[in-house]
Order: C-alpha cells, then sequence, then structure tokens
C-alpha cells in the first residue's frame, strides 16, 4: 500500500514522532505542574478536575502538538504501510522521550528505563516483521 | 523514597495499554475504508470522521488519553510510556490465541524484548523526585566553588 517515495515516508514518520514527543513531554509538565489528579478529583469532584487540566497552557499546547500528530498520523496510514509507519514512528517517539524527559522534566532517566527504552524501541520494530 | 503504585492505579496503566491498541487498531481499519489521502486533499481527513470505524477508535483513544493523563499526574513520562507499548503485546496474544493468526519468530522475539522493558520499569520507583529546597550537604560537597 505504499504509494510515496522513501523521503516523503520518512519524512511524515518523523513528523509523527517529533510533534508525538513534543505532545507528550509537554503534557507530562502540565500534569507534573498540576498535581495527582486522584487528589484534585476528590477535592473539587471530575469537573474540577477537568478544569485544572483544560485552563492550563502547557497541557494546551502539548494538545495542540499531539493533533498534530495525529493528523499526521493519518496522515502516513493512508500513504504508508500500517506495518512500517506504526512501529517506525512509535520506536522513534519511544526513544526521542527518553531523551526529551531527562532533558526537560529532568526525570531520573537511569540506566534501567534507558535498557527499558531500547528494549521497548527495539521490540516495537520486530513486531513489524 | 520508592514510589510504589497502589492497586487502582495499575487499573489506569491497564486501561492505557488495553484503550491504545485498540484505538489504534480500529483507526487503522477505517483509514483502510477511506482510502489514501493525498497533500491536495487534506479536507478528506475531516470526512474520514463519517467513518464509524474512526470515531469509534478516536472514543477508544480518548479513553486512552484520559487514563494516559491520570497516569501522567502521579508517574513519570519514562514509567508510563513503556506500558502503552505492552498495548502491542496484548494485540499479538489475542490476534494469536483468539485470531489463531500465525506470529512469526521476529514477532515473539519483540513481545519478549517489550515485556522485559515495561519489567525493567515496573521494577523500578514510579516517580523521580524532586527536592523543592536542596539540602545543604549533597550539593554543596560537590560544588567545587562552595
Amino acid at each position: 500500500m505504499t504509494y510515496v517515495g522513501t523521503i516523503e515516508t520518512w519524512t511524515t514518520i518523523i513528523a509523527v514522532a517529533g510533534t508525538a514527543v513534543a505532545g507528550d513531554v509537554l503534557t507530562a509538565g502540565a500534569m507534573r505542574q498540576i498535581g495527582d489528579l486522584d487528589d484534585i478529583r476528590a477535592v473539587a469532584g471530575l469537573p474540577g478536575a477537568i478544569k485544572a487540566v483544560v485552563s492550563n497552557p502547557i497541557f494546551l499546547l502539548g494538545v495542540l502538538c499531539m493533533a498534530a500528530s495525529f493528523f499526521t498520523l493519518l496522515f502516513t496510514l493512508s500513504n504508508v504501510d500500517l506495518s512500517l509507519a506504526a512501529p517506525a514512528s512509535a520506536s522513534l517517539t519511544f526513544m526521542g522521550n527518553a531523551i526529551a524527559a531527562k532533558i526537560f522534566l529532568k526525570e531520573n532517566v537511569d540506566q534501567r528505563r534507558w535498557l527499558a527504552a531500547l528494549f521497548v524501541c527495539a521490540g516495537v520494530a520486530l513486531l513489524a516483521h | 523514597m520508592k514510589h510504589t503504585l497502589k492497586p487502582a492505579q495499575y487499573l489506569i496503566l491497564l486501561a492505557v495499554m488495553l484503550t491504545a491498541s485498540v484505538g489504534d487498531t480500529l483507526l487503522s481499519h477505517g483509514m483502510a475504508q477511506v482510502g489514501p489521502v493525498s497533500l491536495q486533499h487534506l479536507g478528506m481527513l475531516f470526512s474520514a470522521m463519517k467513518n464509524l470505524w474512526v470515531v469509534a477508535g478516536i472514543l477508544c483513544l480518548l479513553g486512552f488519553f484520559a487514563s494516559y493523563l491520570t497516569a501522567l499526574s502521579w508517574a513519570d513520562l519514562t514509567f508510563v510510556l513503556p506500558s502503552t507499548a505492552f498495548g502491542y503485546v496484548v494485540v499479538a496474544l489475542l490476534s494469536r490465541f483468539w485470531l489463531h493468526e500465525e506470529i512469526s519468530i521476529y514477532r515473539w522475539l519483540g513481545i519478549i524484548l517489550i515485556v522485559c522493558g515495561v519489567g525493567f520499569v515496573a521494577n523500578g520507583p514510579s516517580r523521580t523526585e524532586h527536592a523543592q529546597h536542596p539540602g545543604p550537604s549533597v550539593g554543596q560537597e560537590l560544588d567545587p566553588l562552595a
């Protein structure tokens, strides 16, 4: 089902991964800023928890990136084989997220988490076979 | 301090695993029906919203998003993400034992790698502690200018 050339295929796959990483890191940063949703829901109820999330500008920026990633994925899936597009973009997203989480979110990405990212990345790529 | 999860929080992670993979599968099925979308006809992406499979996929992914955000509010991104990959394993196992599809040696190897990857992070702390007020001991001892 591949309708486009190699360059366009990988450009769209990298675009899916890049926007997904930006979306994930921004929403994760926003959720850390907002705090435990279970605690907020216990105090302010579900509407209060939803309000706390959707009124956060970093979260909204993250959602914008996720929406861009979603539409890029839809576009990619209609032009590139699912067996290539899904695992390739997912693998790139996993590695990109581990790097971005360490740099921007200052997460403790220790040896265990690097190994996890590598194993998951390789595992997802192998699932395409 | 090691962060361990409550049973309800493991249920949220289970929802993250299942809804993501099922949603992606529904979307993929729907987009195969919609057909190829070209750069000149990007408006077709909006008409894809009329496809029931695409709508069902989006609803599933909304459920994923809600559980994913909840998980991110009490766990690190690098802790939550491997669990989303575990969804691929669920789909592969369902297709093998329910749909009786053949799974190649490469896919079994991929499944083993993902299970190991998820196991690595599941055994570790779920959240990085960021000190609000850095203590006087460690940081100053390491600072050559102090």
